[in-house]
């Protein structure tokens, strides 16, 4: 039993520098770090301090708002240091590693018997909580209310990112325990979709409803899912996660153990031999990059996938929800009249002297240079192209920008996240930052609206 | 190499300084700059909004230069010095350097006056309000040459520019913001201000103004001019379509408008909705107004019968129809911004702007007009658009709670 969605309207961004699909184990990290950021809207309260002894699995910090909701250590060792930033806000706590790793005990439970309280208590406890992401908002799910609906997308259709049959590959048991498990806090269905012509291994759980997608990007994204499922509306929550996170959840469930290591592929036209690598949530990356190869002095080391990922520094950190890191060269150059000589190595919609309408399946090697400056908007229609909800894109934009809570709530504001703006602000000609300014909407509606 | 160093030092010398604004947008012509993308998208499209605006000025390339060779054509004919075109769209009467030459002087001036006040006008303000230079005068200062009389004098025409540039764009905050289309807005203000000069029967051929009066008088009536006056048109359906027939600058030639709208539309830079649309609009009205002619409910002596009874689909090529809807009525920002609006917006703008032209010989220039009136329209038009999407999704909610 499985429905179809198709989507249309999209773009497909091909890339240089697919990760094959094998896989290495990355060195060790020495050290390993949570950063707050990646908690969009949590504000950390320390549990640990510096020169703390932590198990893997054992709570860091919880949130201010719910000291319930922990969130935990990825390895065993000892809590090295605290960088703060301005009004001491915690930007990022560093956790060098041990040898040998050792696991905080979080009880082991049968999934199928135990009631929904439980599973919550100890989603909660064992650090599990932050990956049950929620919408409206797109932030960490409020474990107080209960979602009409929980959607997994098991289809990554974002340039260069990890592929999910391939990543979930034998972790049918763990899926399993995580699917029955949500199923429980819901009164909904769990949608889980995945790509047509997949060969998931999220097929054939039991206790979801499955979906098959195809079609370009963003038919990946979840929000485009639910907006064909089951979209949200005023007053009602959904929540989302991803499966590299439901196997961890699942593990933990099953064995009591916090086991933070996820197979995670590593792009882009400028790394030498593009692979998966298996490592754990806040290592450094140095620990696999270089491994990996990397044939440019000036790049762009990206945590997550090109549209939506965050830049990182050589010696920065993999975010606590990426599976893909990419590296892609920086594009900090002048280009001789580039704003009107005929286009062919770089991607658009239009075809004002661009050239990528001549041939959909090549392969673009992009740089992080914007083509052009920060302008008003001024083209109409052309997000329409790129965009599959059933949103006006620029005039939600718009609202946002003005700040009317009233007209984004109208416009659909509770359906969308940032993610979901990626492929408008690709293909935005004015060059605006689509992605920030349905970031700080949402924020305000949170602080206005809650 | 050396020149992309220096000016990228000059560029840092210059950053956060008044003049920053000039001379970045200088530079941006020669080089993209180097920017790089900051946050959300790590990857950007190729086309930005310089790209986008050359498309059009590209597409209105052909125009310009068939205005100029129409401007000396035209002068010529009405000096009696040539014949009439007899062999097609590629006569030699009308392709020749002495005609270039008399275009070529009388429209290079209009052309150069239009972006030096213009875009004058917009460094001021983005000197003055501390943004980038954008790209939105570009095409305006192409469109206001093209669409003007050859022989307006350009004090005036300056005139105009500033009204427009300023009350009609940027004291509603600049390229983007604006509600009315500005060049649309220049040519109105033109026809408003000035009104004996840009209609009668002598601005639209070069020089007849200054030789009113002498023994080499001559005249050139728009062919608009002449059915509002109840005249028969003195040009074929075909010399109309080719564009042999006096007119502003960049509007006569239908066949050439046609081919920068099909690259548009090819493009994607403009909006095929919109100009369809518009040309149904005008074919529903001008079908209705041929129905009641036909009928007889309008006799002959009317003084709107010979615009009323001109055939629907010569209305298409006649004045500035062709040219409002393709470069004019496609403007983003003063069009409806919803793709369903698109067609209701361009299907009034054709409709209305028959209607303007018939029941309005003193100003038989309705499409100016009636885009005019409809980018007033379009954000209320927009807004009932959005307004059904709203709908939706409320009546979604109350289905769920239901």
């Amino acid at each position: 039993m499985s429905t179809d969605i198709r989507i249309k309207k999209g773009l497909d961004i091909k890339l240089k520098g697919e990760a094959a699909q094998v896989t290495t184990n990355a060195l060790a990290s020495n050290v390993y770090s949570l950063l707050p950021a990646d908690f969009h809207g949590i504000i950390p309260k320390l549990i640990a301090k510096a020169g703390t002894k932590v198990k893997a699995g054992e709570a860091i910090f919880h949130n201010k708002e719910n000291d319930q909701m922990v969130f935990v250590s990825p390895v065993s060792g000892e809590v090295l240091e605290i960088i703060r930033g301005e009004k001491r806000k915690i930007l990022a706590v560093k956790i060098t590693a041990d040898k040998d790793q050792s696991y905080f005990e979080n009880k082991a439970i049968d999934v199928k018997v135990v009631d929904a309280e439980t599973i919550k208590s100890i989603l909660l406890s064992s650090g599990c909580w932050p990956f049950i992401k929620q919408r409206p908002y797109d932030v960490i799910a409020n474990p107080n209310v209960a979602p009409k609906a929980i959607f997994v997308s098991a289809y990554s259709s974002a340039p260069l990112t990890a592929n999910y049959d391939y990543v979930l590959e034998g972790k049918e048991t763990e899926l399993q325990a995580a699917i029955t498990a949500l199923g429980k806090l819901t009164e909904g269905a769990v949608h889980v979709s995945v790509g047509a012509d997949s060969n998931s291994p999220l097929d054939g759980l039991d206790g979801i409803t499955l979906h098959k997608v195809s079609g370009p990007h963003p038919s990946g994204n979840v929000g485009t899912q639910i907006a064909q499922i089951d979209p949200v509306n005023k007053g009602e929550v959904v929540w989302t996660v991803t499966p590299q996170d439901l196997v961890i959840i699942g593990e933990t469930l099953l064995t009591g153990k916090f086991n933070a290591e996820r197979i995670i592929a590593v792009g882009g036209s400028i790394v030498k031999t593009p692979k998966y690598y298996r490592t754990i949530i806040g290592a450094e990356v140095s620990t696999f990059v270089y491994d990996a190869g990397v044939e440019s002095d000036e790049f762009r080391l990206i945590s997550g996938n090109v549209l939506t990922g965050r830049a990182i520094k050589p010696d920065g950190f993999l975010g606590y929800y990426d599976n893909t890191v990419t590296l892609i060269p920086e594009g900090n150059y002048y280009e001789l009249f580039g704003w009107n000589k005929p286009v062919f190595e770089k991607v658009s919609t239009t075809r004002a002297l661009t050239f990528s309408w001549l041939n959909k399946n090549k392969v673009y090697d992009l740089d992080t240079n914007t083509n052009g400056e920060h302008r008003a908007f001024v083209l109409t229609g052309n997000y329409e192209e790129v965009f599959p909800l059933d949103i006006y894109p620029l005039q939600l934009l718009k609202a946002c920008m003005y700040q009317d809570l009233d007209e984004m709530e109208a416009l659909g504001m509770y359906e969308v996240a940032p993610e979901d703006f990626a492929l408008t602000e690709f293909i935005c000609v004015s060059k605006q930052p689509h992605q920030d300014i349905i970031r700080k909407g949402l924020d305000l509606m949170i602080k206005e609206i809650g | 190499m050396a020149l992309k160093d220096k000016l990228h030092n000059l560029k840092e010398k210059y950053r956060g300084t008044k003049m920053a604004p000039l001379f970045n947008g200088f530079h941006t012509f020669l080089y993209t700059p180097n920017e790089t993308t900051h946050s959300g998208s790590h990857i950007r499209g190729a086309d930005d909004l310089k790209r986008t605006m050359n498309t059009v000025i590209m597409a209105l390339v052909p125009c310009l230069i068939f205005g100029m060779f129409n401007a000396g054509y035209q002068h010529h004919l009405a000096a009696g010095e040539i014949e009439r075109v007899s062999s097609g769209f590629f006569s030699a009467e009308f392709w020749n350097a002495a005609n270039f030459w008399i275009g070529f002087a009388k429209i290079l001036p209009l052309v150069f006056v239009s972006y030096v006040v213009g875009l004058g006008i917009e460094f001021l303000f983005a000197i003055k309000k501390g943004h980038e230079i954008e790209e939105g005068y570009l095409v305006t200062g192409m469109l206001v040459p093209l669409i003007v009389p050859v022989d307006i004098p350009l004090w005036m025409l300056s005139v105009a520019i500033i009204f427009g540039v300023v009350i009609g764009k940027e004291v509603f905050g600049g390229t983007g913001m604006n509600i009315l289309n500005p060049a649309l807005l220049i040519r109105a203000f033109l026809f408003f201000a000035y009104p004996t000069w840009m209609s009668g029967d002598k601005v639209w051929v070069a020089e007849a103004v200054e030789r009113t009066g002498t023994a080499d008088a001559m005249s050139g009536e728009t062919v608009l001019g002449a059915l509002a006056q109840g005249q028969e048109a003195a040009y074929s359906a075909l010399e109309m379509f080719y564009g042999f027939i006096p007119g502003s600058v960049g509007e006569t030639s239908t066949l050439l408008i046609i081919l920068g709208a099909l690259f548009l539309i090819f493009s994607k830079i403009g909006s095929w909705r919109v100009m369809l649309s518009s040309v149904i609009g005008a074919i529903v009205m001008g079908l209705i107004f041929n129905q009641i002619t036909a009928a007889g409910i309008i006799g002959e002596n009317s003084k709107f019968y010979a615009l009323m009874n001109t055939e629907f689909w010569q209305h298409l090529v006649l004045g500035g129809f062709a040219f409002g809807i393709v470069y004019m009525a496609t403007d983003p920002v003063t069009a409806s911004q919803t793709n369903k609006g698109k067609w209701i917006y361009g299907f009034l703008i054709g409709f209305i702007g028959i209607l303007i032209r018939v029941f309005n010989p003193a100003y038989p220039e309705g499409i100016m007009l009636s885009i005019l009136l409809m980018n007033v329209f379009a954000p209320t038009i927009d807004h009932y658009v959005v307004q059904g999407n709203v709908k939706r999704r409320m009546k979604r909610l109350k289905v769920k709670s239901a």
